[in-house]
C-alpha cells in the first residue's frame, strides 16, 4: 500500500511541525508514505471564491501528481473536502478521478476507517477541546452534527481516545464555525474575528488548556486571536498529538 | 454598501451583537430539542424534500388545479406576474370595495412587493398586526428576520417606540405591560378595519384551500372582521394535498420556534358569510429561478428561519446587513437569484459552514446554491478587480511548485525581520485582530528533502 501525502500549501509554508508529525504518524504505523514534490495547492481558495477557471487547473494538476497512489492522506478535513466533495464539478469523467474521490482521506478519518489502530502509545497530560472544522464535520461526516438527528459519534475523539492520560472538555456549541472561512477571513474581517473570539472563549470557558482540531487553517486564525489577546490557551495540531509531541 | 460593510458595524457593538447572537442561539438550542425528539425528523426533512421537488416540477398543473379547486369553493384567483402587478390588483380590490383601513397580518411576499408604502401613497391605512411587525413599521425599518421581525431590538427601544407612537407610560419597558396596550391599540385597529391581508403559508391544491400559520392569531382575527379577505402568495406555495399539509406543519413549526405547531394553523377554505375571499398569485421572478436546475432547490424553502437561527454569520451581523427582504442564507441565494448585481456580496456573507443545509426542513442545499453563485459573481465580472487579480497570480505561483518554494522562502524569511509597524500596516487585514503565524525557518518540503539524504 502506496501513500501518497497530501500537504495543504499553507502548511507546508507555515507549519512544517504538524506536517511533520503528520507523516510520522504514518510512519509509526507502519506504512510506506511518500510526499510528492510538485504538489502545491488544490486550488480550494479559488474555488471557493467563485474562481472556477483556476480551481480547474489546479483540481486537474492534483490528479495527475496523486492519481497513482493506493491512498492519499492529508492533514486537512477542509483541502480533502475539497478533493472528495467539490471536485466532481471539475474532473467528472476524467480518467483516475473515481479512484481519487474514493481513496483520499483526512489523517483522522484514515486511522479510523481504513488502519483501526488499537493503541498509538503515546501520552498527552492535557485537557483538550476538539475543535470541529466544519467542512471536515459537515462535508466529510467525521462527528454527528448538532443539527441532525443521528445517533452520536465522533472519528476524532474515538481516535483522541488512544492516546494516554487525555482529558477532553465539554463545549456549550460543540461545532460552531470559528470564523477562518478561507478568504473570508479577509474580506469579512470583523465577523471573522467575532466569531474566533467567541469559539476561543467557549474552550477557555470549559477549562480547556489545548484546542486541537483535524485543520490547520482554522487553529491557525484561533491562535492569531490568542496570541493578540495574550490568553492563556495554546492550539495544536490533532497529529502533534497523535505524534507524542507535548 | 455592501453586506462586510454593514456587518462590520453590527459587529463593532460586541455587547449587542452578542447579545442578538445569543438570542438566536438560543431559538436555535429550542429547535434542536423539538427536533431531536421526534425519531422520525429525518425521515420528515426527506418526505418534505421530496414533495417539494415534486410540487416544483408540475408547479403549473398544481397551480392550475388548485385554481379550480378555489374557484369552485367561492374563492377570487388573481394571477400578479410581479410586485408591480400584485400592488395594483390589491389596490383595486382595496378601492372597489371602499376599504380604506387594512389590518394585515405576516407576509413577506408583501414587504417584497414593497405593498405598504404603494397603498400609503394610495391614501389607504395599513397597519401590520403582527405585534414584531407592527413595532418594525412604527419605527418605519423592514423586519430583520422572517419569523421574528424585530429580533434586533431591545425591549427599552421598543418602549420608547411605543411611548411615542401609543402614549406608552413613560420608561416603562415590561414586556407584559407592552405587549398588552399593543393588543389595545390593535383591536382597535381590527374592529374598524375595511379590509384585511394575509400571507399564505400553504395553499392546497386538491382542496382550493390556504393556510396561514400564526402565534398571535392576527391572521384570523383580521381575516374574521372585515368583509374583504386577501390573501397574497408565491407561485411556490402549493402543495398537492391536504394530507401533505401535516408533513409542513410537524416541520415549519418545530424548525422556526422549537414548538411541536404553531398556536394558530387556520385553514380558509371560503369567504366569511357575506364577505370575499381573493387570493393572488405572485410570480415575481420565481419561475426565472424556477427554471435554473443550480437555485430552483431554494423555492422549496417553507420560511421557517432556522437557516438564519443558525447562521454564525447571520447571529453576528443582523438581518439588516444584507440590505435584502429575505436576510440569512435562504435570502443571500434568492437575492442573488433575483439581482446578481445589486446583492453581489451576499455568496459571500458565509463561510460555507454547511450548518445551514442541516437544519433546513426541506433540505435544501443552501450553502452549496452560495457557493454556485459566487462562480456566476465572477462570471459576470462583479468580483472586485484587485481579488480577481490576486486569485488570477497566486492560481498561477500555484501551477509553477519550484518558484512557490521561492516565494515562500523569502517570505518565510523577509517578514520575520521586519519591524511590527511594517507587518502590522493597514494593508495586513489579518492583522488588524490577529496576529500573524510565527514563520518557522524551513518549509516541511525542505525538511522532508533534508531527511531523505
Amino acid at each position: 500500500m502506496k501513500i501518497g501525502l497530501f500537504i495543504p500549501c499553507f502548511m507546508n509554508e507555515l507549519y512544517p511541525k504538524a506536517s511533520m508529525a503528520t507523516l510520522k504518524v504514518l510512519e509509526n504505523l507502519g506504512l510506506d508514505v511518500e510526499y510528492p514534490m510538485n504538489q502545491t495547492c488544490c486550488g480550494q481558495p479559488m474555488a471557493n471564491s467563485g474562481c472556477y477557471l483556476e480551481a480547474k487547473e489546479l483540481a486537474k494538476r492534483f490528479l495527475k501528481i496523486f492519481k497513482d497512489y493506493d491512498y492519499i492522506v492529508a492533514p486537512s478535513g477542509s483541502c480533502v473536502a475539497m478533493v472528495r466533495v467539490n471536485y466532481a464539478q471539475f474532473l467528472e469523467g476524467e480518467e483516475g478521478f473515481e479512484h481519487l474521490k474514493n481513496n483520499t482521506y483526512e489523517l483522522v478519518e484514515f486511522l479510523h476507517d481504513v488502519i483501526k489502530p488499537t493503541t498509538m502509545n503515546v501520552s498527552f497530560p492535557y485537557r483538550v477541546g476538539i475543535h470541529n472544522s466544519c467542512h471536515g464535520h459537515r462535508e466529510l461526516g467525521m462527528a454527528s452534527m448538532s443539527e441532525r438527528n443521528f445517533p452520536e459519534f465522533s472519528k476524532i475523539k474515538k481516535i483522541l481516545s488512544l492516546v494516554d492520560d487525555i482529558e477532553f472538555v465539554t463545549l456549550r456549541r460543540n461545532d460552531e464555525c470559528c470564523g477562518f472561512g478561507g478568504i473570508f477571513s479577509v474580506t469579512q474581517e470583523a465577523i471573522s474575528v467575532a466569531m474566533g473570539i467567541d469559539r476561543v472563549n467557549d474552550h477557555l470557558n470549559a477549562k480547556a488548556e489545548v484546542i486541537t482540531g483535524i485543520d490547520m487553517s482554522c487553529l491557525m486564525h484561533m491562535q492569531g486571536i490568542i496570541d493578540r489577546q495574550k490568553l492563556p490557551i495554546k492550539t495544536m495540531h490533532i497529529a502533534q498529538i497523535l505524534a507524542g509531541e507535548l | 454598501m455592501g453586506h462586510p460593510k454593514k456587518a462590520s458595524k453590527f459587529v463593532a457593538n460586541s455587547k449587542r451583537m452578542h447579545w442578538h447572537d445569543k438570542a438566536l442561539w438560543f431559538v436555535r438550542e429550542r429547535r434542536d430539542l423539538a427536533t431531536h425528539q421526534l425519531d422520525e425528523w429525518e425521515e420528515l426533512r426527506r418526505v418534505a424534500s421530496e414533495i417539494k421537488t415534486h410540487t416544483m416540477d408540475r408547479l403549473d398543473y398544481y397551480l392550475e388545479e388548485f385554481e379550480k379547486n378555489a374557484t369552485q369553493k367561492g374563492l377570487h384567483i388573481h394571477w400578479a406576474r410581479d410586485a408591480k402587478e400584485h400592488n395594483e390588483i390589491v389596490l383595486n380590490l382595496l378601492l372597489t370595495h371602499g376599504a380604506k383601513r387594512v389590518v394585515k397580518s405576516k407576509s413577506m411576499l408583501t414587504e417584497e412587493c414593497g405593498l405598504n408604502p404603494f397603498l400609503e401613497k394610495n391614501g389607504i391605512e395599513i397597519v401590520d398586526t403582527d405585534l414584531g411587525e407592527r413595532i418594525v413599521q412604527l419605527r418605519k425599518e423592514a423586519p430583520s428576520h422572517i419569523v421574528l421581525p424585530a429580533i434586533h431590538l431591545k425591549k427599552e427601544e421598543v418602549g420608547k417606540t411605543f411611548e411615542e407612537f401609543l402614549n406608552t407610560q413613560k420608561d416603562n419597558c415590561d414586556p407584559t405591560y407592552l405587549t398588552r396596550e399593543a393588543r389595545k391599540h390593535l383591536r382597535e385597529k381590527f374592529l374598524t378595519a375595511d379590509a384585511s391581508i394575509t400571507g399564505v403559508n400553504f395553499a392546497i391544491a386538491q382542496t382550493g384551500g390556504v393556510v396561514v400559520c400564526t402565534n398571535e392569531g392576527n391572521a384570523d382575527l383580521g381575516a374574521s372582521l372585515p368583509k374583504l379577505h386577501i390573501a397574497s402568495m408565491g407561485i411556490e406555495k402549493v402543495i398537492p394535498r391536504l394530507e401533505e399539509l401535516s408533513v409542513f406543519t410537524r416541520l415549519l413549526a418545530r424548525s422556526a420556534t422549537g414548538q411541536p405547531i404553531t398556536t394558530y394553523t387556520s385553514h380558509f377554505h371560503a369567504p366569511i358569510e357575506g364577505g370575499e375571499l381573493h387570493i393572488v398569485i405572485v410570480d415575481n421572478g420565481r419561475s426565472d429561478t424556477l427554471s435554473n436546475s443550480d437555485f430552483k432547490e431554494s423555492l422549496n424553502c417553507i420560511r421557517c428561519g432556522a437557516c438564519l437561527n443558525t447562521c454564525p454569520v447571520y447571529r453576528r451581523s443582523g438581518g439588516h446587513s444584507y440590505g435584502y427582504t429575505i436576510p440569512g442564507p435562504i435570502g443571500s441565494t434568492l437575492g442573488a437569484s433575483r439581482d446578481l448585481q445589486a446583492n453581489r456580496t451576499l455568496p459571500f456573507a458565509c463561510t460555507l459552514c454547511a450548518s445551514c443545509s442541516n437544519v433546513c426542513p426541506s433540505k435544501i442545499k443552501l450553502h452549496n446554491q452560495l457557493y454556485r453563485h459566487r462562480q456566476n459573481v465572477v462570471k459576470a465580472g462583479l468580483l472586485g478587480a484587485k481579488k480577481r487579480a490576486i486569485l488570477k497570480v497566486s492560481s498561477w505561483v500555484m501551477k509553477h511548485p519550484l518558484l512557490l518554494d521561492f516565494v515562500g522562502l523569502v517570505v518565510r524569511k523577509v517578514v520575520p525581520i521586519l519591524p511590527r509597524s511594517i507587518v502590522y500596516s493597514k494593508a495586513n487585514i489579518w492583522g488588524r485582530g490577529r496576529e500573524v503565524p510565527k514563520f518557522p525557518k524551513k518549509s516541511f518540503k525542505e525538511l522532508y528533502k533534508e531527511r531523505k539524504k
